[in-house]
């Protein structure tokens, strides 16, 4: 089947306008006869459940969190960016859609960025008038500040909770409409396959996860906004329930999946402390605004501060490399998080490593010249034009927390350090994934009626997502993107009726949710799921993380094969199907986790390039530089599903053509 | 940094089958406990010695792990959240505890929050109160006035942030002898009372989001201000406060 991206014609700037006018519509009228699936209460999800609820249509929201307020997007800390240039410092829509191309390595689709520009303005104002307290200045309006890739100011954030805040707007709005009666949320419910009828979406299996029954929901357009699938590596920024099973079961069921390789390693989280860690805490990009990654110049200041013989603070500042301010001037410490992210692993595959756990690896960051900064301009402000260190520290470290106060605390939480007082220690992490389910420019999947927003999609980051995008595309397609466009499919359903449940399609469906869990829950093997995921997690970490080669990734398939067979053979899922079981919950999440991890190791094997996230180590330049290869490579790798051994799955490609945008190297120097 | 260290701790833990199962406390005994491992990671591998001497694992609610989600609970050693001060259960960590010391964990105990299974609880009355009037009614269209049309003092934004920083994890409830809501309640309402987005309906807001809290069951206010100390957001009691304005301000207008 090929491929078909329904790219309007016309002027980049005019393609979403012109497109919009086109769209068919479903009057008001219309609307209550027709039903709306949402899976997944994120930014995405819940903005998309609440602007159709508001429309009229008959939502079901689904999330397995126990309230919608619980989806991950309330973790995003540091903020979301608007072309507005409040700033006044030179930006444009134009300049974001420059800039997020650029950021993911001219490997996103040129004219679903663009639309992402065009209604980044808008989200900013929906949400004040939401009452999302964002951050102001003294003259009460917005204030701003800069995130990694560009070179504006154009991010609105709120502390480091942008996301809380953001999410708990969009919460309100879907309450509102839940209060309303227009949507229905499911809470505590799993979605664990989609039901087709004659080639269309028409409904979902979902788990109700307190009672373990089985249900059938039916709808006219099926929403899947289920996040991202960086729990593939057990490790990861997300939440412990993050997963890819909605994403996998519509995949299974037609929709191709794209890109899969292109993983976002975050460059500052806290490092890994033991064996028995569940998950990695991010330290917001926003803190690259203030602090200055380094680690010693010399190797043996390292091994002694490991062998804590030296402290941080001990070290001079000539003995310090500021390694990224070294190699990338331009854009210093926020350079995008790709190049921070391999940057720190090559000083610390060098040697210069500071965390002392097994690997070594960690680097500093380091507010000391900042607290100074801002002590001296806040003693300034007072009048102090002659102020002591003391008054300069006080005043210093009072800016710092206005600033990130939230995060300073939950490091301390974490390590029991005082990063006022110390460098904080930091390694790269994986956050977000760029590669997701395969959309058309109407974000509908290669399965009619059904659409896939937000992370979950593949559609806007390309190779690498830039700081504070994430939630900029989670509630531009939730609000402003899927209203229109799937109106315009539902335009075609307002003859179709009421769908029925009692159908061949649905029983079959359920069926087989119900033997995948019967096998599991009887399987009677002696290990836990987590030990099977953390030896995937280890298997994609070391083979399909932060720099990748033929070899690697060749062993990786293979070994994520035998993983599968052992997993079949040997898993424990205590307790019964019947009942509340987080176990069960757990075990049909990794089974997921598995088939896909292979996939992504087939499509980094298949993409001979370095781009964004996906660095081959074969293909590179004489500074160590990702080495693209546009001729060959500047396509969209869509995998259409061929049975549970992903490697056998069949690659169709999506030419990127840049119409509106030089393609270059990327250069951050 | 605290020196890397194991301890072995005793674990008094409610164990329910369901919401209508009778419940009791289990004891159990973990060794080899990282003085680094988070409290959630500690009941991990709890769970993980029950797979594997094949006995049931304890059910308890958890997801960002970062203290953000409001998802995680617990009553531990008969404090919410556990002993630490201005934190979540996922972000207290084993070196506040001792080693040979015994732990005991409870779920959240109030009314209005029944227990679903272990240390799980039904918290969906928050949704509810939010769903009466937890927002501004204004559809999503965008085609809303410009973002800095409507100069906000800082002061107020600051006011409003800090009230909307509230997770909604219920450990206000669960600290309360009362099993008041009040804390949560206050907070939403005080956010939107602060922001002139929330003024036009501030009255119906905090006339139907009261009447939704008494209808869930939650108990009354008697200003003993333990919410205050326990929530691991610090939302201050001021929030109370300014909800009780606005409500006799709406009710006798």
């Amino acid at each position: 089947m090929a491929l078909d991206s329904k790219i309007p014609q016309g002027h980049i700037s005019e393609k979403w306008t012109n497109h919009k006018n086109n769209l068919k519509l479903v009057a008001p009228n219309n609307r209550p006869k027709i039903d709306v699936i949402v899976v997944g209460t994120g930014l995405a999800g819940a903005s998309a459940a609440a602007s159709f609820g508001e429309m009229g249509y008959n939502v079901k929201a689904f999330c397995f969190q126990d309230s919608p307020r619980r989806a991950h997007s309330i973790a995003a800390q540091g903020g979301i960016n608007a072309a507005k240039n409040y700033q006044n410092d030179g930006d444009s829509t134009y300049r974001l859609f420059y800039d997020t191309i650029k950021g993911g390595d001219y490997r996103a689709r040129e004219a679903n960025v663009h639309r992402l520009a065009e209604v980044s303005s808008n989200i900013i104002d929906q949400c004040v008038a939401q009452g999302v307290p964002f951050a102001r200045d003294y003259g009460g309006l917005l204030d701003n500040r800069s995130f990694g890739g560009t070179q504006v100011q154009r991010t609105f954030y709120a502390a480091g909770q942008t996301g809380q805040q953001l999410l708990l707007g969009a919460y309100s709005a879907l309450s509102r409409q839940i209060g309303l009666g227009n949507v229905k949320m499911y809470n505590r419910h799993e979605m664990l396959d989609i039901v087709k009828v004659d080639g269309k979406a028409r409904g979902i299996i979902a788990r109700n996860l307190i009672t373990g029954e089985l249900e059938r929901h039916s709808a006219h357009a099926v929403i899947i906004a289920s996040g991202g699938y960086g729990n593939v590596y057990f490790l990861s920024t997300n939440a412990m329930g993050s997963n890819v099973t909605a994403s996998w079961k519509v995949h299974k069921k037609g929709a191709h999946f794209a890109n899969p390789c292109f993983v976002q390693i975050h460059p500052t989280c806290i490092p890994v402390h033991g064996t028995n860690q569940a998950k990695l805490t991010l330290m917001s990009e926003s803190l690259r605004n203030s602090g200055r990654i380094w680690v010693p110049a010399k190797k043996e200041d390292a091994e002694a501060i490991r062998a804590g013989k030296l402290k941080p603070t001990q070290i001079e500042e000539s003995d310090r490399d500021y390694f990224l301010e070294r190699k990338y001037p331009a854009f210093g410490n926020l350079v995008p998080r790709d190049v921070a992210s391999r940057a720190a692993k090559d000083v610390c595959d060098a040697g210069h490593g500071i965390e002392s756990n097994d690997t070594n690896e960690g680097v500093y960051l380091d507010f000391a010249s900042e607290i100074i900064t801002k002590g001296k301009q806040a003693a300034f402000m007072q009048g102090d034009h002659n102020p002591s260190d003391a008054t300069i520290q006080e005043l210093g470290r009072k800016w710092v927390e206005s600033k990130y106060g939230n995060l300073f605390t939950m490091y301390e939480k974490i390590t029991d350090e005082n990063p006022y007082e110390t460098p904080m220690k930091i390694y790269p992490a994986v956050h977000y994934t760029m590669g997701g389910v395969w959309v058309d420019y109407n974000l509908m999947s290669s399965i009619p009626g059904c659409f896939v927003a937000g992370e979950a999609n593949f559609s806007d980051h390309g190779a690498n997502r830039l700081g504070a995008s994430a939630l900029m595309q989670g509630l531009a397609d939730g609000y402003f993107v899927l209203p229109y466009t799937v109106s315009n499919y539902l335009a075609d359903e307002i003859r179709t009726g009421k769908i029925t449940t009692d159908t061949p399609e649905f029983m079959e469906a359920e069926n087989a949710v119900r033997q995948s869990i019967e096998q599991l829950i009887n399987n009677n093997g002696t290990k836990s799921v987590d030990y099977f995921h953390k030896k995937l997690g280890l298997i994609m970490w070391n083979k399909v993380g932060m720099a990748r080669n033929e070899k690697g990734l060749t062993e990786a398939i293979e070994e994520i094969r035998q993983l599968r067979e052992d997993f079949y053979a040997d898993v424990r899922v205590p307790g019964a199907a019947n009942e509340l079981n987080q176990e069960l919950e757990k075990a049909l999440r990794v089974a997921d986790f598995i088939e896909l991890g292979q996939l992504m190791a087939k499509d980094a094997l298949v993409r001979e390039e370095s781009c964004g996230g996906h660095f081959r180590e074969e293909y590179q330049d004489a500074e160590g530089e990702t080495l693209r290869d546009d001729e060959k490579f500047g396509y969209v790798a869509a995998w259409e599903y061929n049975g549970s051994d992903a490697s056998k799955s069949v690659l169709h490609k999506e030419e990127l053509k840049y119409e509106f945008i030089k393609i270059a190297a990327r250069n951050y120097k | 940094m605290s020196a890397k260290k194991n301890i072995n701790i005793n674990l008094k833990i409610w164990r329910q089958k369901n919401a209508s199962a009778k419940g009791k406390m289990e004891t159990y005994k973990l060794d080899n406990v990282s003085t680094d491992s988070s409290f959630l990671e500690m009941l991990d591998q709890l769970n993980e010695q029950l797979i594997n001497n094949q006995q049931e694992p304890v059910s308890f609610d958890h997801d960002c792990r970062e203290g953000i989600c409001g998802m995680c609970s617990l009553f531990i050693n008969g404090r919410a959240h556990g002993p630490d001060t201005g934190t979540t259960t996922c972000q207290l960590h084993m070196r506040k505890f001792k080693d040979g010391e015994t732990i005991f964990i409870e779920p959240w105990r109030s009314k209005a929050f029944p227990v679903v299974k272990d240390l799980m609880v039904d918290r969906s009355a928050f949704d509810r109160i939010q769903q009466a009037g937890g927002f501004v009614s204004v559809n999503t269209s965008g085609r809303t006035i410009d973002a800095n049309a409507t100069p906000i003092n800082k002061q107020d934004a600051d006011k409003a942030f800090m009230a909307a920083a509230c997770i909604g994890c219920g450990a206000c409830v669960a600290s309360c002898k009362n099993g008041s809501a009040m804390l949560f309640v206050g907070a939403k309402v005080s956010q939107y009372a602060l922001l002139p987005q929330g003024k036009v309906e501030a009255t119906e807001r905090v006339l139907n989001m009261v009447r939704q809290m008494d209808e869930e069951g939650f108990g009354n206010c008697t200003n003993t201000g333990a919410c205050e100390v326990e929530c691991p957001k610090g939302i201050s009691l001021e929030n109370i406060a300014r909800m009780n304005r606005e409500y006799l301000k709406a009710s006798v207008l």
